[in-house]
């Protein structure tokens, strides 16, 4: 077996090219090594001006997503060695603006992360004496949900974000509904107005690959079709007692 | 909290969900037999006096009803959707939504009219 | 063209290509899943010409059968019932899965929420096949 393998990475320089392209490298083919592996040794020993974001290599920070032979895919934790004898064609997450190389622009997610108040909310004045009691099974009902990194493969996976960029996506609706499912939280309502819109929950039309490709198993696309339940009940609630309290 | 900037899209995905169910359980069996076995000669086919008094029990037409009025609604829903995502006619969604829910409505009142003089 | 100010960046926006669901098998299983409504709405239509055949008496219904036995149609029903296992067994697969755990409220094993739809769509096809037999 070689002892090498071509990456062939996605260029893409703002100042000067009209679209990305790509540009092979020959890296050392270990059998430790990751996909990001590789392209430090690109960055460190062939080409200084290779731009890509990674940080703790260990699969928690979630900033080193990419495209690997179009698969969205944690650079971090996949093995070179899959792709061998290759070539492994790596190139930006899908569906974002590019800002350079592999970097892409992630503000759309984060202002539609915030958009849907992903954090614990009181309607009343909630001054605990003491911590907050939470049940294991009150837990369980939303741990899976809490794992996201928000490493945004499941955006890159989402054909209806591309087709649709109002889209609120995957990993913002799976963290909404996380917070609904928390028993500490009072704040569904609110989300509710935000999320169980045409381009909230009603967009989404189960292709299913969010949660293919979730390096966390978070399993976005079931947190979205639960919510479609949740909010399908509150329609016929409000329906059926317009002025009552729901 | 301003439930009306809410979508309505509960009432057409509750629907569609229905009548998955209705397709999902009970449609292979039908073509298998109306489309299949039986226009092929692989099984004998009941006669008409015999498909006719199946028909007309009550039992079976409240299951016609509800089969082909949830299974309507069902396609109409996914059909808009599959046209707008797959064959990228999102553009012409109001037109879709037209088409496919206004087809499926039509399809409820022929399926009464028709259970109702057959 | 939008005028770009000094020191905002010039990002590339990716656009989707319209045979998107070609890319992958993963988006053609989807868009081939998504296809069965046509089929599901094109055999409920034929239902109603069926009932509306049996309204108009038995020449009418001789008519019909005749017209179900050419080779198209019978072609047409065997994609059509393609189309729908796949339905059935895409929709056994994620619907049940949804219900039970907002239900329970926690993870239940994919077999345990899928299995009892099974069962009745099984117990289902055996008596509606009784009954279009006459056997029942």
């Amino acid at each position: 077996m070689s002892d090498t393998i071509i990456l062939e990475v996605a260029r893409f320089n703002p100042e000067s090219d009209a679209e990305p392209s790509y540009e092979s490298f020959e890296v050392p083919l270990r059998p430790d090594w990751m996909v990001l592996d590789g392209l430090n040794h690109i960055k460190d020993q062939l080409d200084g001006s290779l731009a890509f974001r990674w940080s703790c290599r260990m699969g928690i920070c979630g900033s080193c997503g990419m495209m690997v032979n179009g698969v969205p895919t944690l650079t971090c934790e996949t093995l070179l060695m899959n792709y061998a004898p290759g070539p492994v064609r790596v190139g930006p997450l899908d569906h974002f603006p590019v800002v350079r190389d592999l970097v892409v622009d992630l503000d759309d997610f984060l202002a539609k992360l915030q958009k849907v108040r992903p954090w614990v909310v009181r309607k009343d004045d909630f001054k605990p004496a003491r911590e907050f009691i939470q049940s294991p099974a009150q837990l369980e009902s939303f741990h899976q949900f809490s794992l996201c990194i928000n490493c945004t493969l499941c955006y890159a996976a989402c054909p209806v974000y591309g087709l649709d960029p109002n889209f609120i996506g995957p990993a913002a609706i799976a963290l909404a509904h996380r917070y609904n499912l928390d028993s500490r939280d009072q704040g569904i309502e609110d989300r509710l107005d935000i999320v169980s819109r045409h381009e909230g929950i009603w967009d989404c039309t189960v292709v299913g690959e969010c949660s293919t490709v979730c390096p966390k198993h978070v399993d976005p696309s079931l947190a979205i079709q639960q919510y479609k339940l949740t909010a399908t009940k509150e329609w016929f609630k409000s329906f059926l007692l317009p002025r009552g309290k729901h | 909290m301003s439930a009306g900037k809410r979508s309505n899209e509960p009432v057409v995905w509750f629907l569609f969900g229905v009548g998955g169910f209705f397709a999902a359980y009970f449609l292979p069996v039908h073509v298998l037999f109306y489309g299949l076995l039986f226009p092929s000669g692989l099984v004998h086919a009941p006669g008409y006096q015999q498909t006719l008094a199946l028909v007309r029990h009550p039992l079976t037409r409240l299951y016609l009803f509800a089969l082909l009025t949830f299974c309507f609604f069902h396609a109409a829903h996914r059909m808009r959707l599959t046209m707008s995502d797959v064959l990228n006619l999102r553009h012409l969604n109001t037109v879709l939504a037209f088409l496919c829910y206004g087809g499926a409505i039509v399809g409820t009142i022929v399926t009464v009219w028709l259970l109702a003089t057959v | 063209m939008a005028q770009y100010t000094q020191f905002q960046p010039k990002a590339y926006r990716p656009r989707m290509s319209a045979y998107w669901y070609l890319d992958q098998w993963h988006y053609l299983r989807y868009a081939l899943r998504e296809s069965s409504s046509f089929f599901v709405a094109y055999f409920c239509v034929l239902t109603l010409v069926q009932l509306a055949a049996l309204g108009a008496g038995a020449g009418r219904y001789a008519h019909f059968e005749a017209l179900m036995r050419c080779p198209l149609m019978i072609i047409i029903n065997a994609v059509a019932l393609a189309f729908f296992l796949l339905h059935s067994i895409t929709w056994f697969n994620l619907v049940p899965r949804v219900a039970m755990r907002q239900m329970l409220g926690r993870p239940t094993p994919d077999m345990v929420s899928s299995a009892p739809n099974y069962m009745v769509w099984f117990g289902a096809t055996v008596i509606l096949a009784l009954f279009f037999l006459g056997v029942l």
